[in-house]
């Protein structure tokens, strides 16, 4: 019975994570302006972090925590590098 | 897979799967906010919905599951959570300064009007 409840949770939340990537990345695509695809690609690699912690859960293994945890750093050094490369023209001065 | 989850008790399991649901949901809304709000200065806000309860709901649900199954104390998603609470500011008011500067330079009146004091 809580195999059933926990399988069916972590589907629907595989497909509710899936959906959001999706829109983020229709957004990273289609914005208008460089920091709209700049944000795009925060909410999209946010996305990615739950989606591997959903993983995670489903299959009961640790080493998918390693993974979102190097995602979300890479990701936040990414994102910080590309506001700074957009205010000031370039990266390290 | 099945072994991992067959022994966990039936609360445990609606607890991981309610938290699973709002953290996941959240994340939707804040993606579906994003790509429907008109100007970018509004379209900044609705990510944090999936950087705050999100991620913090799907946190909860791993721990309690890796807690649960193990049977210890398992709260190292914490570290997660901590870092993307503390980073995700940083970087949108860096991203918002930048959009702001872009915005003046151009003068193409999409920036926000400056305030004199508070």
């Amino acid at each position: 019975m809580s195999a059933v409840i926990l399988f069916t949770a972590v589907s629907l939340s595989q497909m509710l994570l899936a959906c959001a990537m999706a829109i983020a990345s229709i957004r990273m695509f289609r914005g208008p302006r460089a920091q709209d695809r700049i944000i795009g690609l925060d909410t999209l690699y946010i996305n990615a972090m739950l989606l591997l912690v959903t993983f995670g859960i489903g299959t009961g293994r640790v080493i998918y925590f390693e993974a979102a945890l190097v995602i979300g750093m890479i990701g936040f050094v990414a994102t910080v590098a590309l506001a700074k490369f957009l205010m000031r023209g370039e990266v390290i001065e | 897979m099945m072994q991992a989850t067959a022994d966990l008790p039936l609360w445990a399991a609606m607890l991981v799967s309610l938290f699973l649901l709002i953290g996941a949901s959240l994340a939707l809304i804040g993606a579906v906010g994003f790509l429907r709000l008109p100007t970018f200065y509004e379209r900044l806000h609705a990510p944090t919905l999936g950087t705050s309860w999100g991620i913090g709901g799907v946190m909860l649900a791993s721990m309690i599951f890796f807690t649960v199954t193990s049977q210890r104390l398992v709260i190292h998603e914490i570290l997660i959570g901590i870092f993307v609470t503390v980073t995700t500011p940083v970087t949108f008011m860096l991203l918002a300064r930048a959009a702001l500067h872009r915005d003046r330079v151009a003068k193409n009146g999409k920036a926000p009007a400056k305030q004199d004091g508070p």
